[in-house]
């Protein structure tokens, strides 16, 4: 007997939208942010009818930081998913992504809209909302009022294991918004030099107001589809392929997690490289866009990435910055265009497809979900087609 | 093998079906926290919304039409939600109507019974040349004043025909409480 096997499409990311990132965006609410990236990825995806062109619609996105209970419900419709196929991942962009992609892996579905948004500049308890994240028994009657406690924590057990200085951590920050400059997606860049960062106000020890990117406004879709949709929209010019993808979680327990590690970054990066048939990360990428919503977070990823085993005496070295061996994050980074909560991964992923878009080459992007969370997620992109 | 046993306060749920807990008893619970989260937003209207909400405070409804298949969403969308293209633009409609359907609620979410019951519906709004069905119209959710519970429970308030009753201008404040509740017409033939 003969078993058909369905046939596995490759799939790429053939277009992206993007709304902001602003500090805030007041003249838009969050339907219209999603609505008007919407439109912007289906025109650069060469989608003429998103109704009918598009098979499934994913949002992502967290009760809390909407203040809509069931938030879900509010996002088929702005983004053209109204009596269609449409779910909700509540947790980080590049997670959706994941789940658009194994879509499209089933052959069921050909095209798929992925949107992530943020307006943190409707939330007037940010600290409030962010207290909601830790255990309501015990955790929150000890937690301090500012929320940042938590990555400093991360950070100096971090930078004990890994021989790091508050000056190695302003070295991430000065090359991360010197880079931003170019980006105009920016709102935090600064010619600053790591002098400037290391006499910032500190927020939390070893964390100064700089090593923190800001929470921003933005809005963000990117549509996923298939080989063969590709080739019939003959659109192979700005399609940037998936090689490989992966997300996972550590523990939901703050003490028993691996303090001053990222499980969750080593999970999903070893799942996407591996899938990516990557042996030697180093040497096979050209760029990687990684998290640095925190300034000790980037070092960090590279590391749990496998990129190097020792990502401080890298860093030192300049083989992280544009022209070194292995650039990091040349669109500035979080510390450059912010912290757009759940649309984080989304937004760094647009950066490396852009990327790609320009220069070719082959790219790795990591999102964390930021504090109080251990999950993350990594995909490698590719312009070979 | 032992059995295992536990030394606790309730040693087996008294009633495994499950019923509510009194006051003094749900504190005899060790370790139960009492929370009240801080959770405040400013909620931006956004572009459609916001010019509804600014109109109402001029005592009048406005809707946005879609320039591809002629919807008209009130409140106003910045978008059709079928088409996915921009609605440009607003149009005034009126605030009168047809109560499409009606319900009374007689306690609160937390079960106590309200004093007097309130009665909400739909109306389906007196849109000029907009083509309606059963399922798709320009139309508001509000309450409703000056209608009986008999009323809603014959069901002889489906299809009553209702005008807005605005707030006196100087207490409007740009909210869809400018609109206090819709009212039956009694020039109308209503009963
Ligand atoms: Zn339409």
């Amino acid at each position: 007997m003969v078993h058909l096997m369905p046939s596995r499409p490759r799939v790429a990311i053939i277009g992206v939208g993007v709304y902001g990132p602003k500090h805030t965006i007041p003249e838009l609410s969050f339907r219209e942010l999603a609505f008007e990236a919407a439109l912007r990825a289906y025109r650069d995806a060469g989608i003429d009818d998103p109704r009918r062109d598009i098979d499934a619609f994913i949002g992502c996105q967290e009760d809390f930081w909407e203040g809509i209970a069931i938030a879900d419900e509010f996002i088929p419709e702005p983004i053209g998913g109204v009596l269609r196929p449409t779910f909700t991942v509540s947790g980080d962009g590049l997670q959706g992504v994941a789940q658009a992609y194994m879509l499209i892996r089933t052959g069921y579905f050909d095209v798929v809209s992925v949107e992530a948004h943020a307006k943190p500049s409707d939330i007037r308890t940010f600290d409030g909302i962010m207290e909601l994240a830790f255990d309501p028994n015990y955790l929150r009657p000890v937690v301090p009022p500012n929320y940042h406690f938590y990555a400093a924590l991360e950070a100096k057990a971090f930078m004990e294991l890994a021989g790091a200085t508050r000056e190695d951590l302003a070295l991430v920050v000065a090359k991360n918004k010197n880079i931003g400059l170019l980006n105009p997606r920016s709102i935090s860049a600064a010619p600053v030099s790591p002098c400037d960062v290391l006499e910032a106000p500190m927020v939390s020890d070893p964390l100064t107001a700089m090593d923190i990117a800001d929470p921003v406004d933005v809005g963000v879709v990117v549509v996923l589809a298939s080989d063969d949709t590709v080739s019939r929209l003959g659109v192979e010019d700005r399609a940037v392929w998936i090689e490989g993808i992966g997300y996972g979680t550590e523990t939901g327990s703050f003490e028993r997690h691996e303090i001053g590690r990222a499980p969750s970054v080593r999970l999903a990066s070893a799942r996407a490289l591996g899938e990516a048939g990557i042996s030697n990360a180093f040497n096979e990428l050209d760029f990687i866009e990684t998290d640095d919503r925190y300034s000790f977070f980037e070092p960090l990823t590279l590391f749990e990435a496998g990129i190097t085993q020792d990502p401080i005496k890298d860093l030192r070295e300049g083989t992280f910055d544009p022209g070194g061996p292995l650039p990091v994050n040349l669109s500035g980074g979080s510390l450059s265009w912010g912290w757009p909560l759940e649309a984080t991964g989304l937004l760094r992923l647009v950066h490396a497809i852009e990327f790609i878009r320009r220069n070719g080459g082959k790219g790795l992007a990591i999102s964390w979900r930021g504090i109080p969370t251990y999950t993350s997620s990594a995909i490698v992109v590719s312009g070979e087609g | 093998m032992g059995s295992f046993q536990t030394k606790s306060k309730v040693s087996k749920p008294q009633n495994p079906g499950g019923h509510g807990l009194k006051e003094n008893e749900l504190w005899q619970l060790s370790g139960l926290i009492e929370y009240r989260p801080r959770a405040k937003y400013d909620f931006s209207a956004g572009q459609a919304l916001g010019i509804f909400l600014e109109k109402l405070k001029e005592g009048k409804i406005v809707g946005s039409r879609c320039p591809r298949c002629g919807r008209i969403y009130v409140p106003p969308r910045s978008y059709c939600e079928y088409c996915l293209v921009p609605t440009i633009e607003i149009v005034e409609v009126p605030d009168t109507g047809t109560v499409h359907t009606a319900v009374i609620s007689y306690i609160r979410t937390t079960r106590e019974r309200m004093e007097k019951p309130e009665i909400v519906g739909i109306i389906r709004l007196d849109v000029p040349g907009y083509s309606t069905n059963e399922y798709e119209f320009a139309g508001l959710f509000h309450r409703l004043c000056g209608v009986t519970p008999e009323d809603v429970i014959s069901g002889n308030v489906i299809g009553m025909k209702v005008r807005a009753k605005w707030k006196p201008p100087e207490k409007r404040k740009g909210s869809i409480l400018d609109i206090e509740c819709f009212e039956p017409l009694p020039a109308y033939g209503n009963p």
